[in-house]
């Protein structure tokens, strides 16, 4: 990876946070309204992720899909404004905090019921694999998804079929307020892989370089015609689950601990100590980023609404 | 023209379009080296092969689930659900994506789906294995629901339904797939959601769909030998409804008799009646009535799943009293 190719990354994890923190302030304001859940903490598990796909693969993703959003080049103007249900949001408005997407950039969504979209990735793996295509889906889901039967038809159909799947599992150690043990007859999701006898890999997640390794590893697996691989990726969410989570289920120590290896203080020491870049090119993108989410909720605010009219749209295509 | 069966006509439309399009391809339980469940896709794969024919485990969510994921990405499936009692395991699919995607990304994904499967009672597989819930299914904006009740119909609406960029319930009857009926030779593409006069009258319009139409039939030729006339109007299509016809009719008949085989209870009856009450009450001249199945779940015993079970006599009982 050259500098330019660094440096980027580590606009998109800083651009991901401002737009995590922006969010959470406008949320509070009443500007944006349902159920918002934040990527603080886990940027670099989407961010190393797809800077390993190629622009064939198809990423998709659970409810909490801002960051996801963004690294997959949708434009942080969308993002914010689909966030405030605005008509030139990625979704027009109509999808909200866990329902963007965009099929152009190759970004398939946003799926709110856990652990729906994991067939549905089997589908869009098993379409490209029938119609010759030489690409991989690239399904992310939480901990708490592979506890439902749906992680379970979908891994086993990926399997018996050979499909072009990663299937990506960020750990985050909670499913909402419950605890992986509390949950999971096992804590290793990458073990649950076994059972389907399929190849496997835990990593760990606050480092975007290890992240981006491993998936690239494991997309070239996965395209080389061998099937579907399972990358159990260690990652904390630093905020609670959603806006209205009391956090009752753990201690501020254990939050306070996690934040030590915050992913972005981790990767700007990475490319300090490496002399990839200085302190002030990294403080200058900083300021970048702030200033473009900004600019992003005063696009937002302008934007106009959906109209009655988008009401009625898109119920059938025909 | 050719007299077939149901089972034929389905079968038909199935082949024609696969030899039409590469991309439509089907899955399901024992859709490839069996045969298909009630035989529909014999032969299928011995001539397209098994990437086209395709077995799947019996996992139903994975099943719809994974021809929504093909069907976004460009493929056109016909995921077929071996009765529609067990589309109750895959229902997040079918009615939480399949019939949400379009809509919620604002136009951006196409689903372009089929989802084949069979319903009905009357064949003494019990409780779990003999409902008529094609109202639940109807009740989802997004998602389309066709029920045909003849061959002519299931063929040229299963096509059209596979041509469809929506996704679509394709419900087939249990107890029908003997049915005959003349099916004309070439392209017969039938439209989805338009109503259908199966049968003209002018004494009471009888509303119905599937099986109801069977019953119906009996029904309207007892009456006439009383010299009452029924008009029976096929919905053919629950979503979206095309009632039109059925007001025409009933602006003529006054009277009308609705015939479902699912329970009454918040059924295809109530809305049928409703709909006709709210634009047609100055047309009104007897209380609509509704013929449905007893509200309890169907049992084994074949003597009582069939009391259970709206029949001929029970239609002929709901018209003489309206008249």
């Amino acid at each position: 990876m050259n500098k330019k190719e660094h440096l980027e990354l580590y606009h998109q994890m800083v651009l991901i946070r401002r737009v995590e923190e922006r969010g959470a302030e406008l949320y509070q304001q009443g500007k944006i309204g349902g159920f918002m859940h934040l990527y603080i903490g886990q940027e670099a598990v989407s961010t190393g992720l797809i800077a390993a796909r190629q622009s064939n693969d198809r990423v998709i993703t659970a409810y909490r899909d801002h960051g996801v959003a963004i690294n997959c080049g949708i434009p942080v103007n969308e993002v914010v404004a689909e966030l405030m249900g605005k008509a030139t949001g990625v979704s027009h408005g109509k999808g909200g905090s866990m329902h963007m997407a965009d099929p152009k950039k190759n970004f398939w969504g946003g799926h709110a019921i856990v652990g729906a979209h994991l067939p549905i990735a089997t589908g869009m793996a098993l379409g490209d694999k029938y119609g010759n295509q030489n690409n991989v889906t690239i399904c992310m889901f939480g901990d708490g998804a592979t506890n439902i039967g749906f992680f379970h038809e979908a891994l086993n159909m990926s399997k018996v079929w050979d499909l072009p799947v990663l299937w990506v599992c960020e750990n985050n150690k909670y499913g909402m307020g419950t605890a992986v043990n509390r949950a999971s007859a096992v804590s290793s999701i990458a073990m649950k892989a076994r059972g389907y006898d399929m190849p496997n890999e835990c990593v760990e997640g606050m480092d975007v370089m290890k992240v981006y390794e491993a998936a690239q590893k494991a997309i070239e697996t996965v395209r080389s015609g061998k099937g579907p691989f399972l990358l159990e990726i260690q990652t904390y969410r630093f905020r609670g689950h959603s806006m209205g989570d009391p956090e009752r289920y753990r201690k501020q120590e254990e939050v306070k601990k996690w934040e030590e290896s915050d992913p972005i203080g981790v990767y700007r020491n990475y490319l300090i100590e490496n002399k990839i870049a200085s302190a002030r090119t990294l403080d200058e993108l900083d300021e970048q980023s702030m200033d473009e989410v900004n600019k992003a909720v005063e696009f937002a605010e302008a934007s106009p609404e959906p109209t009655m009219e988008d009401l009625y749209k898109d119920v059938y295509v025909e | 023209m050719s007299r077939i069966t149901m089972r034929e006509a389905i079968s038909q439309a199935l082949w024609e379009e696969m030899e039409r399009d590469p991309a439509v391809f089907i899955m399901g339980e024992e859709v490839g080296v069996w045969g298909g469940s009630y035989a529909v896709t014999k032969g299928f794969y011995d001539h397209f092969g098994g990437d086209r024919v395709r077995d799947t485990p019996i996992a139903e969510a994975g099943i719809v689930g994974a021809a929504i994921g093909a069907a976004l990405v460009g493929q056109r499936p016909v995921a077929e659900l071996m009765t529609i009692n067990f589309a109750f395991v895959a229902m997040d699919h079918i009615v939480n994506e399949a019939a949400k995607l379009h809509y919620m990304f604002a136009g951006q994904f196409k689903l372009p789906l089929v989802i084949r499967t069979v319903g009905g009672g009357g064949r003494q597989l019990g409780a779990t294995h003999s409902q008529t819930p094609d109202a639940i299914f109807a009740h989802f904006p997004g998602l389309k629901v066709v029920a045909p009740s003849t061959p002519e119909d299931a063929k040229g609406l299963l096509k059209s339904a596979i041509r469809s960029d929506d996704p679509i319930l394709f419900i087939e009857h249990a107890t029908m797939y003997q049915v005959r009926g003349d099916v004309a030779d070439g392209e017969n593409l039938i439209p989805i959601g338009k109503s259908k006069i199966q049968r003209p009258g002018k004494d009471v319009t009888i509303v119905t769909y599937s099986k109801g139409i069977e019953i119906s039939m009996k029904a309207a030729d007892e009456l006439a030998k009383d010299g009452v006339e029924a008009e029976i109007v096929d919905l053919r299509t629950l979503r979206p409804l095309d009632m039109e016809p059925v007001f025409e009719s009933f602006k003529k008949t006054n009277r009308a008799v609705v015939v479902e085989e699912g329970w009454k209870s918040f059924g295809v009856g109530s809305e049928i009646a409703s709909r006709i009450y709210e634009e047609c009450f100055d047309y009104v001249d007897a209380p609509i009535k509704r013929v449905a199945q007893d509200e309890v779940p169907l049992p084994y015993n074949r003597t009582l799943e069939q009391a259970a079970l709206p029949q001929a006599d029970d239609v002929i009982a709901a018209v003489k009293e309206v008249l």
